[in-house]
């Protein structure tokens, strides 16, 4: 620990140096940019792509100095697919060219991105991916519908996963592209969810026309470089530590604390067998945080998200029910299209049905049990008709 | 600030208990001991509290103990419970942590030493509370009886909570009769204790007694909860390994989803109650203000995980987890006896409703 407490050290002097020749009042974008060229962007990052080369558990220590000083961020919540997701594909796959063009507006948010996986016929089967990318000369067209692409109607980029060659087993038959979605041929639609509004789009890709150098590993390996996507899709845990009664438990205990008038025996356990499942799940995600921190990371981010959609759904259930007569009534069943769920700020009902989504997207619980049974627990797959 | 992994010096003390309990408690050993005249196992008890010097882990090393604390007193509980070890080990922390509170500093020499077993002695079933008031003194002589004690048996004092104090029993004395209990866990042998008149040495009285009552009865419940990371870690390793070879219908039976999702949920909670775990061991090694917290949170989840773990190793074995020759069933009982030792489940979530304020 000698030695990062003396790298944390050293970055903290180069931000300290960087705010001395860049004012973070300034022009926001400029100065996002000017930190992405120092470095300081993602630490861990090759010279020159926005890094420094150093591990990448020292990057809070770089983000906590940028804080302290009252300097803009890149907004990370406006680009979670751009920064979680996008960013580590181009990095592992990406051409240095590729790496020049996208990486710092991606940094910087003056690009989002989007994800454009998911099919109606290609849902945790992900391989079974339809759209096709036919060759045509120097660029590809490609054809087809993608489904649950948040960000869609603000993103410039997306990250696409099409077929090239039906006649090869589906696992091979893939490539990965980065899709224009300014191109012609691309329309999206906002997809309304069960809660009454759109978080989501549906993309319809007609004839879209993507020059070559859009392309993101070799013909043929989409499979591969979308593995290391998805995977960066499962490690990453943002913002800070939670607190005791973070979340949603701490509006079904604040209800309980003041509305003595719903109180009975029955419920008064539920919501302590709920206090308990709750912190037993921001401890684990806090050993979690702790042993990445220390550089050992582990598979308890997988229990970390397969508690997390339970409980979620057990407490908004718990806590429509405890509202009686209340929790009859909806907030509010209009379209809308959030950046992100409000999961804290609606009413008791909204987060009810919004939680059911929790144990589907990115992964439903299912696929997670078996990734934990095989790639955790080593147990031998299921027998397969379809390689 | 609270640490909930594992540091080095604890992963080896762990790979030294572990390698110590496998050449010496092998489980067809422990499942041998169950038939046999002596429950508890004198031999592997000088080996880890003497040879190893693990008897004073939580002692000071000013009273010739190890200077460590009570996260290694849990790591070292982990192993024993994923050994289903029959050494006193747990009572004798739970006394350890007592005589701490009694700055009883002799007697925690001895202790340290690991010569001498002491055990509090009050039926292993009770919760942290208000101090058990089983026994009467009258004259410096205590009469009464304890029903239930765990690790009573191989232990030669008994610190006896008592109307007016905290006292201290040769176990071995005069008006001390130890009656072995046919327990559900045979692995922690119980034992009926009567006191008839017997001399004891009051050590603690009034708000140190109940202090030093108090602090071990919470010291136990957020220890117990590290064996039961042991019991349930033993049991989904030995069931995810068998369900790899086993083959029916020409497949591992551990391909199958139905296999699959229920040991994944096992993981899962395994995987929780090790943090849960983890916390109460810190706050009791800090002395931290949220211990109680964290001790009834430890027995409010850990004791359902292990005994889930327990049923899930006995049921994906099918027939051979339903045999005496399979040693799933030490694990089960262990679990299960666990899960009422230091008071069940509801009896820990009812003291967090007063703890956190979630009133009733």
């Amino acid at each position: 620990m000698g030695d990062d407490f003396a790298a944390a050290d050293r970055l903290r002097d180069r931000v300290a140096a960087f705010l001395g020749q860049h004012d973070p009042h300034g022009d926001r974008i400029e100065f996002l940019r000017a930190r992405f060229d120092a470095g300081l962007a993602w630490v861990h990052h090759p010279i020159g792509l926005g890094g420094l080369d150093v591990p990448r558990h020292l990057q809070p220590v770089v983000d906590a100095a940028f804080v302290l000083a009252g300097a803009p961020d890149n907004q990370p919540r406006r680009n979670s697919i751009g920064l979680g997701m996008a960013a580590p594909t181009l990095l592992r796959h990406g051409t240095p060219d590729q790496h020049h063009r996208f990486l710092r507006p991606l940094w910087t948010g003056e690009e989002i991105w989007c994800q454009l996986f998911s099919e109606p016929g290609a849902g945790s089967d992900l391989a079974g991916v339809t759209t096709r990318a036919v060759r045509d000369g120097d660029d590809w067209l490609v054809t087809g519908q993608k489904v649950w692409t948040s960000m869609a109607h603000q993103a410039r980029w997306g990250i696409l996963l099409a077929r090239t060659d039906p006649e090869l087993p589906k696992h091979r038959g893939m490539t990965y592209f980065v899709c224009d979605l300014s191109a012609p041929g691309v329309q999206v639609r906002p997809l309304r969810q069960l809660t009454g509004e759109a978080e989501f789009n549906e993309v319809f890709l007609t004839d879209v026309r993507l020059p070559d150098s859009l392309r993101l590993g070799a013909v043929g390996e989409g499979w591969q470089v979308a593995r290391t996507t998805l995977m960066n899709e499962r490690v990453s845990i943002g913002g800070a530590p939670m607190a005791r009664e973070g979340g949603m438990i701490g509006l079904l205990t604040r209800t309980w604390r003041e509305r003595a008038d719903l109180r009975t025996p029955g419920r008064h356990d539920e919501i302590l067998r709920l206090w308990v499942r709750a912190e037993a799940a921001r401890l684990t995600a806090l050993r979690l945080r702790q042993q990445l921190v220390a550089g050992e990371p582990g598979p308890e981010g997988s229990a970390v998200k397969l508690s997390f959609a339970g409980l979620a759904q057990a407490i908004s259930g718990t806590e429509v029910e405890l509202l009686g007569a209340d929790g009859l009534r909806h907030d509010d069943w209009s379209l809308r299209s959030p950046t992100e769920p409000d999961l804290l700020g609606r009413g008791a009902t909204y987060r009810y049905l919004r939680a059911r989504g929790n144990s589907i997207e990115g992964g439903t619980s299912e696929i997670l049990r078996n990734i934990i049974a095989e790639r955790v627990l080593g147990l031998p797959a299921e027998p397969r008709v379809d390689r | 600030m609270t640490n909930l992994r594992y540091d080095d010096t604890e992963e080896a003390l762990r790979a030294t208990v572990r390698a110590l309990l496998r050449a010496h408690s092998p489980w067809s050993a422990v499942l041998a001991r169950v038939d046999g005249a002596e429950s508890y196992d004198p031999g592997l008890w000088r080996r880890l509290a003497v040879d190893l010097g693990l008897a004073g882990l939580a002692v000071p090393e000013a009273l010739g103990g190890a200077g460590a604390g009570f996260r290694e007193v849990a790591v070292v509980l982990e192993e024993l419970g994923r050994a289903a070890a029959p050494v006193p080990y747990l009572g004798h922390a739970v006394a350890v942590r007592a005589l701490l509170s009694c700055v009883e500093t002799k007697l925690l020499s001895e202790l340290a030493a690991g010569e001498q077993i002491a055990v509090l002695a009050v039926p292993f079933a009770t919760p942290p509370g208000p101090l058990p008031e089983h026994v009467v003194v009258d004259g410096g002589d205590l009469t009464g009886t304890i029903v239930g004690v765990a690790d009573a048996l191989p232990a030669g004092l008994l610190l006896v909570p008592a109307t007016d104090g905290l006292y201290l029993v040769e176990a071995g004395g005069p008006g001390v009769s130890r009656v072995p209990v046919v327990s559900l866990d045979a692995t922690r042998q119980l034992c009926d204790i009567a006191l008839d008149a017997a001399p004891g040495r009051r050590i603690a009285t009034g708000h140190t007694a109940i202090g030093a009552v108090t602090d071990a009865l919470t010291a136990g419940a957020a220890l117990l909860a590290a064996e039961q990371v042991g019991v349930a870690q033993w049991c989904l390793d030995t069931t995810v390994e068998y369900v790899r070879q086993r083959h029916q219908f020409g497949r591992p039976v551990g391909s199958f989803q139905a296999v699959k999702h229920r040991l994944a949920d096992v993981w899962v909670g395994v995987t929780e109650a090790r943090a849960v775990a983890r916390y109460a061991a810190d706050c009791l090694a800090s002395d931290s203000v949220d211990t109680p917290v964290a001790a009834a949170l430890a027995q409010a989840y850990c004791g359902e995980v292990a005994v889930t773990a327990a049923q899930e190793c006995v049921q994906l074995h099918g027939g051979i987890g339903f045999t005496w020759e399979h040693p799933a069933h030490l694990y089960l009982k262990r679990a299960k006896s666990a899960a009422i030792g230091f008071g069940t489940a509801d009896r820990h979530r009812a003291k967090l409703a007063t703890l956190v304020d979630l009133p009733g």
